[in-house]
């Protein structure tokens, strides 16, 4: 809860820094804000019982999975002010777009704590009003544009679905409260009126859009494409682990576990269909931020079959996913920054010669890809078993199957970029230099993409608190 | 201990080698390459000379906690099977770096990183006993391959290595799902999860599934063993890749890496679903046997040596596959997998040798087309020699390293069935015929103008070909030091197997 004032208040000092000149000093203050944040988060970790974690009567609680998930979303916010500092400080409106991505974050937050519906709500906006500002940031770009537009119309019906949604839930259970619902739940089951099972529907509408999975992402490849680049590395790792957050603390917890037979099977076709849309649809991609818009679609897919199987492995998996699949995004992202910056632009052939041109881009680049497939010792690998041991031991072998044959597709086009790096000539006179803050960045992300592979028990480990927590909800 | 420095020493030699530049790096990591052969000549003398000895056993195997949290170990061990494949693996490393010390690569540096972690991952895989680390060695086997064959490979080595890479890894994956059902289906033990030993695994494969999960679970790590062997028709991406990897690439891949496939079946497919094997053997031997007489057949038909080669490679390994796929659950007879072990080790030096000779052809004639040669006996009579050592070897003579495996797989199918084994018999002919066939185009006859300037063989090149030659006698006359090494162990597996199905 601290947090959540602490970077509210944040984003205010950042709205400021214009007016009292000293927007030289933002990024610092952001960083220290933000690592200060981080820390009070981490303190909730030995207050988890009681009531000192609930706030706004219980509307929010700030304890195991929230503290994990928090400390995730702010780490890797904070890996990616250090990625966008060059970009952000071109801008003219650097302290807005600053306040935008804190006041973004405050969203992601509330909806890793809360535990009442009118909260989801209000995170699910306060997540995505900035987003759609930022995404329409370079006004005089048709693209960006055309992005915030398409992405502000389809968020506001998916916003639609889901407020009527919760309404419906409410008209039939007469709580928002998470607890309250699931109790009414568990004791009228077989007199639950039909307009319930309707509310559990749109919402999960709503947040599947949220998420980007089929058959409601048709809005995220353009969204992704148009608008600048750190704005979608931010909406494909922050953006994401807020929403499978949001999805896991109504449908992993007893809130909507109890009427699983009913909505898992709708959920699973969506599964299904986001594994093989987003990965044939990246396929077929010449730029590679577009690629990388359709590929995490199918990364939704992952995050969902894990909580479509909705077994003792879920929460834990969604979380070791979670972070794999952000860390090797933003190297990913941070190396496509670099060669747009270099070669101007994002198409398969602007990574050509990159092996002989800077072998450390295309070193890092190669850990991030080989992640992103899942091939071991990176974390993308681990990640991927823990889904699909989640998934077997439920019995989906048919979605596991799909999601093995989907992850076969994305070697296929995350190897094009290897072959193009190491295989073909680079055109000539491009001077590649990244700066040493990138550098850095890149380093210890890669790295850390290695280490958590190999060692996968030091997020399994602090996973497993939160997702005991997931399982007493659950009960 | 031992078992865990054989994993080590490639491992830090890659790191090393990393750091280091210019031509030195094949120095360094020959002598690495070398110690590691002493090292596992050294766990052969011990296994060999004190088997049952309880103190010698603790100190092959390693068991330490990995992670925890899902019930996987760094659990690794030696007995006599794995021995045989170590062995190989050490033996040929050296052997292929020594190959190209007259070779100028482009970085050697990393070159000779990769394939010494490569060897990392392959005595891995030859050592793991957890299903988890095994996985994982088994996709580290082909990371550096990859990079091996896209960074120093021939003409088109894009589009091909690529289908190289899905291919074997769409089979891994298969292998993985299957390993998840095991692991599901293992009693949750003391430590609140289940368990990835390869043990508990045997159990749950054994006993706990259905017959149908069984059948699916034998289906999935077929296809991940068959389409690294390869096996019809599973086997379309190997001729391609043989022909454009690099020549160490090539020896890498069919020498060694092939017999994960194998090693595969023998370890982690036979014991986990015996119920299955005798369900399913008609169709799996049918296959073998088929890609026997298929590849025999196309490599008949073959211009390029080098491609030859490859298919012969398909041929034997198919027979490899019959032999070990034909071990029936009830006599427990042990000859097929006698039989394969022999042969996985004959087969990785013959076929080293063999893409060696078509390196040594084509880098001092410039082709490879077995119609363009001829004559070659007469500039340089010793090569000859060398090549028709190699030759014999490859075609099963008596005497030579061939014959006892050839010989003992037969023998494993013709207990299966004899038609199975007549079919398979063919092969000998068969190589005996394609072989002999290319020896005669290239070797003999009139010198034409392309091989009329065949420069005499550099020392480099003697001191391989006399290596795989007196690797290639010293096995045929006197096999029994690899047989006696792995009796025990082959013939325990073969009892615990008989023995899940009996009641």
């Amino acid at each position: 809860m601290k947090a959540i004032l602490l970077l509210s208040g944040l984003g205010i000092i950042a709205l400021f820094a214009e007016l009292f000149r000293f927007r030289k000093a933002l990024y610092p203050i952001v960083i220290l804000g933000l690592l200060g944040t981080i820390a009070t988060a981490v303190s909730y970790w030995w207050y988890d019982d009681g009531e000192y974690n609930k706030y706004f009567a219980g509307m929010i609680d700030f304890q195991g999975s929230a503290v994990v998930l928090s400390v995730i979303i702010l780490s890797v916010a904070l890996l990616w002010f250090v990625m966008s500092a060059n970009y952000l400080r071109t801008q003219t409106s650097e302290t807005d777009h600053t306040a935008l991505v804190l006041f973004a974050l405050v969203g992601a937050l509330i909806l890793t704590c809360y535990t009442n519906l009118t909260m989801l709500f209000l995170g699910v906006e306060i997540l995505s009003i900035p987003l759609y500002v930022l995404a329409g940031s370079r006004k005089n770009d048709l693209g960006s544009n055309e992005s915030a537009f398409k992405y502000f119309i389809l968020g506001a019906f998916a916003s639609a679905f889901l407020l009527f949604g919760i309404a419906l839930v409410f008209g039939a259970t007469g709580s928002f409260d998470n607890r309250a619902i699931a109790v009414f739940v568990e004791a009228n089951k077989a007199t639950l009126p039909g307009f319930f099972y309707g509310g559990v529907i749109l919402m999960m509408i709503g947040l599947l859009f949220k998420i980007s999975a089929a058959p409601f992402h048709f809005w995220a490849p353009d969204v992704y494409q148009g608008a600048p680049t750190v704005y979608t590395a931010f909406m494909s790792t922050v953006v994401k682990t807020a929403a499978i957050v949001a999805i896991m603390r109504i449908f992993l917890t007893s809130v909507f576990g109890g009427v699983g037979e009913f909505w898992i099977p709708i959920m699973g076709v969506c599964v299904g269909l986001t594994f093989v849309i987003g990965n044939l649809s990246a396929a077929v991609q010449t730029s590679v931020k577009r690629m990388l818009a359709f590929s995490s679609i199918s990364h939704a897919g992952f995050l969902l079959l894990a909580v479509v199987a909705a077994s003792s492995f879920s929460a834990k998996s969604i979380i070791f996913y979670t972070v794999a699949y952000s860390v090797a995004s933003l190297v990913a992202f941070s190396v496509l920054l670099n060669i747009i910056r270099i070669t101007g632009g994002d198409d398969v052939e602007s990574f050509n010669g990159l092996g002989k041109k800077s072998p450390l881009l295309a070193a890092v680049m190669t850990i991030a890809l080989l992640s992103l497939a899942g091939i071991p010792p990176t974390a993308g690998f681990f990640a991927k078993y823990y889904v699909l041991t989640a998934a077997f031991s439920s019995d989906h072998y048919w979605l596991a199957i799909i999601g093995i044959l989907g992850s076969l597709v994305g070697v296929y086009y995350y190897f094009r970029i290897i072959i193009a790096m190491y295989f073909r000539e680079a055109k000539e006179g491009a001077e590649y230099s990244v700066d040493a803050q990138h550098q850095a960045l890149m380093f210890v992300t890669a790295v850390a993409t290695i280490v958590i592979g190999l060692l996968p028990d030091l997020i399994l480990n602090i996973g497993a608190p939160a997702a005991v927590v997931a399982e007493t909800l659950q009960k | 201990m031992i078992t865990a420095l054989l994993i080590g020493l490639p491992l830090v030699a890659a790191l090393l080698l990393l750091f280091t530049n210019g031509e030195g790096a094949k120095r360094i990591a020959f002598v690495a390459s070398l110690a590691e052969l002493g090292l596992a000549l050294f766990a052969f003398y011990l296994l060999r000379t004190s088997p049952h000895d309880e103190h010698l056993a603790s100190q092959m195997t390693m068991n330490v906690p990995w992670i925890t949290s899902i019930g996987v170990d760094f659990n690794i061990a030696m007995d006599g099977i794995s021995m045989v494949l170590v062995l190989l693996t050490a033996f040929l490393v050296p052997v292929i770096i020594l190959s190209g010390f007259e070779k100028k690569h482009d970085n050697p540096s990393l070159f000779h990183a990769l394939v010494m972690f490569m060897q990392m991952a392959l005595v891995g895989v030859f050592v793991a006993r957890d299903g988890f680390l095994f996985y994982v060695f088994w996709e580290l086997a082909l990371i550096p391959i990859y990079f091996i064959c896209l960074l120093w490979g021939g003409e088109n080595r894009g589009k091909i290595t690529f289908k190289f890479f899905v291919y074997t890894l769409a089979g891994s994956l298969f292998m993985l799902a299957a390993l998840i059902v095991l692991y599901l289906n293992t009693p949750v033990g003391m430590s609140g999860t289940h368990s990835f030993n390869i043990s508990e695994l045997y159990k749950a494969g054994q006993n706990v599934l259905s017959p149908t999960e069984q059948s699916l679970v034998f289906w999935g790590m077929f296809l991940a063993f068959a389409i690294k062997m390869p096996v019809f028709p599973f086997h379309t991406w190997q001729p391609d890749t043989y022909v454009t990897a690099p020549t160490q690439g090539t020896m890498l891949l069919s020498g060694i890496m092939l017999k994960m496939g194998t090693y595969g079946l023998i370890r982690w497919l036979l014991p986990m679903t015996p119920d299955a094997l005798e369900r399913w053997a008609p169709v799996v031997v049918a296959l073998s046997v088929i890609s026997v007489v298929y590849a025999s057949v196309l490599a008949l038909t073959q211009k390029d040596f080098k491609r030859l080669i490859a298919y012969s490679s398909i041929a034997h390994v198919g027979l490899i596959s019959a032999g070990i796929l034909a071990f029936s659950v009830k006599s427990g007879s042990t000859e097929g997998i006698t039989g394969a072990l022999i042969q996985m080790f004959a087969h990785g030096v013959n076929v080293v040798g063999l893409f060696f000779i078509a390196d040594v052809i084509l880098s001092k004639t410039g082709t490879r087309e077995i119609n363009e040669l001829g004559g070659i006996r007469n500039v340089s009579p010793q090569f000859a020699t060398l090549f028709l050592i190699v030759l014999l070897g490859s075609v099963a003579l008596p005497l030579t390293n061939g014959f006892v495996g050839e010989f003992l797989l037969i023998n494993g199918v013709y207990q299966y069935s004899i038609w199975a084994a007549a079919i398979a018999g063919l092969t000998v002919i068969l190589g005996a015929v394609y072989m002999l066939r290319s020896y005669q185009a290239v070797m003999l006859g009139e010198t034409n103008k392309v091989t009329a300037g065949f420069a005499a063989l550099t020392a480099n090149e003697k001191a391989v070909l006399f290596i795989v030659c007196a690797a290639v006698i010293a096995f045929g006359v006197y096999p029994k030091p690899l047989l006696d090494i792995m009796q025990n162990d082959v013939n325990a597996l073969a009892t615990m197997i008989t023995e899940s199905v009996k009641p």
